[in-house]
């Protein structure tokens, strides 16, 4: 598959975005808030850095990405359906009767999901089961885990930290989508998780500080993170809760509401902008 | 004198045969090793053994993550902490995701004696049943152990195991062959029929013989798979002899005995039964006299099967 760089990459993002905010608000529910502040570093992982086949979801020499913070799956789902995994047409049918892309990620349902994820606080302990599995098998396949830092308020995040560092999974990489915000206000308000980059260096980690929205920050987060031998290796990237749509840029309500069809219609224009942009289509 | 060997101790050593046998299997323990035995497999594959240390939930998803990769995972602690503190972690990333994780719940029941109740799982068989795909088994003896063990390595479902700390008599032979989802006729009686599950069993077994004094013959059904419950063997048994008794080391509610009313009630409503922990906590004492006190003795099952077939003779 093709790598895409930096400038095709933060196109990808703001296609990624109109999907995330169509099918939530066609949806009528949904977790854009959180999806949008992830799209960036999902869209560098699935366009540039893992291994996988969209043909064959179960190819043995695959990475795997665990989505700890399941509610971002709107994302998820947008990815997958552009590279293949299932037909876009499945986007339109988000959270209805009989459709493989459920409220949360289930991977008995949907094609590319590793894991049912949506109870927080999980993924980061099948993550390391994932690397354990890799290690034992000699394999080169890496595992990415994504986790929200209000996620980081659950006790089992620390106890998964914990057995990563133990058994040097240098094989697993961890990303915090650091938006700052939770269901009920500033993560600091509600019950602080700073300083996370800090935390996990104390756990026996590798920590990394990014932007989270800066392409080049994140692909040489990736490229150290490979660098780094006998630790598992956590990249906190620094987001911003609704990125790319001005007037939600950081209001909280929209963890879970979706936008109305007339603030769609606005958003994707502001995101057409970028598209234009990028591609030099408008100048 | 009866051969005596605890499930736990069986697990164990199915455990080292099962690494023997297959390379894909792989065990976790979260600090228990010693009191799960599964440090039997750790001896045998240190490569193949993580211990998760004093870390329940994380244990759950690490052997999720395990058996998404392909991993034939054991993951044992005690019956406590193995379902009930992770509950959730079982739901969502195991059984959600229907993963072939097996887990070993050992130190099951009021056998577990000294302990007291915060150690005494009594509702981890109702807490597993709940869950869709799962399967339950409580095996009766170490024989049965050792088959099921290794007979669970070919499972697409997750697997709840419940092993019990106190040593019990073997009752099967070594060539026993155990089988999913399929209750056995151990004693044949017309009169009455006894269902147990685990530990019950042997009791079961001696109830018999203080009824056949009485001149009433019991059936004696091992039920080792609670879910899915062997409906054939339980609706037989109510057709041909009228009067159900259940017998587990466990709460009353969820258990083996509401599995069985709960088919009964609907296909065959008959005179049924409990024998189990009456909805209570237990507490600190040595497991005979536990039992004893509890009403989870042969004599306390004796006792259940007059009345069972005192009131099928009412009905009739």
């Amino acid at each position: 598959m093709e790598k895409l760089g930096a400038e095709q990459l933060s196109v990808k993002s703001a296609e990624m975005r109109k999907e995330i905010l169509k099918m939530t608000t066609c949806a009528g529910s949904g977790h854009p808030g959180g999806s949008l502040s992830a799209t960036d570093i999902v869209v560098a992982l699935y366009y540039r850095e893992m291994k996988h086949k969209p043909d064959n979801p179960l190819w043995g020499g695959r990475d795997k990405f665990v989505l700890s913070k399941g509610h971002a799956c709107p994302l998820l789902y947008a990815v997958l359906a552009d590279l293949g995994y299932f037909p876009k047409e499945e986007l339109g049918k988000l959270r209805t009767l009989n459709s493989m892309l459920q409220g949360h990620p289930s991977s008995t349902k949907t094609p590319g999901i590793e894991i049912s994820t949506g109870s927080l606080g999980q993924g980061l302990s099948v993550a390391n089961g994932m690397a354990l599995a890799s290690k034992l098998d000699k394999s080169d396949s890496r595992i990415y885990c994504l986790l929200g830092d209000g996620e980081l308020q659950e006790g089992q995040v620390w106890e998964a930290a914990m057995t990563s560092a133990h058994y040097k999974l240098d094989n697993l990489l961890a990303i915090v989508d650091f938006n700052r915000l939770q269901i009920d206000g500033f993560v600091e308000d509600v019950m602080g998780v700073e300083p996370i980059a800090d935390k996990f260096s104390a756990f026996g980690w590798n920590s990394i500080e990014i932007d989270g929205h800066d392409f080049e920050e994140i692909i040489s987060a990736f490229a150290k993170a490979k660098e780094c031998t006998d630790k598992p290796t956590v990249i906190v990237a620094k987001t911003t809760k609704c990125k790319g749509v001005s007037f939600i840029e950081n209001v909280c309500d929209y963890h879970g509401k979706t936008l109305t069809s007339e603030e769609l219609q606005k958003a994707i224009g502001e995101l057409d902008l970028v598209c234009n942009i990028e591609t030099g289509e408008e100048r | 004198m009866t051969e005596e060997i605890a499930t736990r101790e069986a697990y164990g050593e199915a455990l080292a045969l099962a690494g023997e046998k297959d390379n894909d299997v792989v065990v976790l323990d979260a600090d228990l090793s010693k009191s799960t035995k599964s440090v039997s497999f750790q001896k045998k594959f240190p490569d193949r053994f993580f211990n998760i240390g004093i870390a329940e939930q994380d244990m759950i998803g690490t052997a999720a993550g395990l058996a998404a990769s392909g991993k034939k995972v054991f993951a044992s602690t005690f019956a406590v902490f193995a379902v009930g503190r992770t509950f959730d972690q079982i739901r969502n990333s195991i059984a959600y995701s229907m993963l072939p994780v097996k887990l070993a719940g050992s130190h099951a029941g009021l056998a577990t004696g000294e302990d007291g109740a915060s150690h005494q799982a009594l509702e981890d068989i109702a807490l597993m049943r709940t869950l869709p795909g799962m399967i339950v088994a409580c095996p009766a003896d170490g024989v049965e152990t050792k088959s099921l063990v290794l007979k669970s390595l070919e499972l697409e479902n997750p697997l709840y195991i419940r092993l019990c700390r106190l040593k019990t008599p073997v009752i099967f032979g070594d060539k026993y062959s155990f089988e999913f989802g399929k209750g056995s006729v151990v004693e044949d009686g017309a009169d009455v029929s006894i269902i147990a599950t685990g530990i019950m069993l042997s009791k079961a077994m001696e109830a018999s013989t203080l009824l056949k004094k009485e001149g009433i013959n019991a059936r004696i059904i091992n039920m080792a798979t609670i879910k899915p419950l062997d409906e054939d063997i339980v609706l037989k048994a109510a057709s041909e002899t009228g009067a159900i008794v259940t017998a587990e080391d466990h709460s009353i509610v969820g258990g083996l005995g509401g599995a069985v009313c709960e088919l009964l009630s609907e296909k065959k409503p008959s005179s049924v039964k409990r024998v189990g922990v009456r909805d209570r906590f237990g507490e600190s004492a040595p497991p005979e006299q536990l039992f004893e006190k509890y009403g989870l003795t042969a004599t306390a099952i004796a006792s259940a099967a007059k009345s069972a077939l005192a009131e099928k003779d009412v009905q009739k």
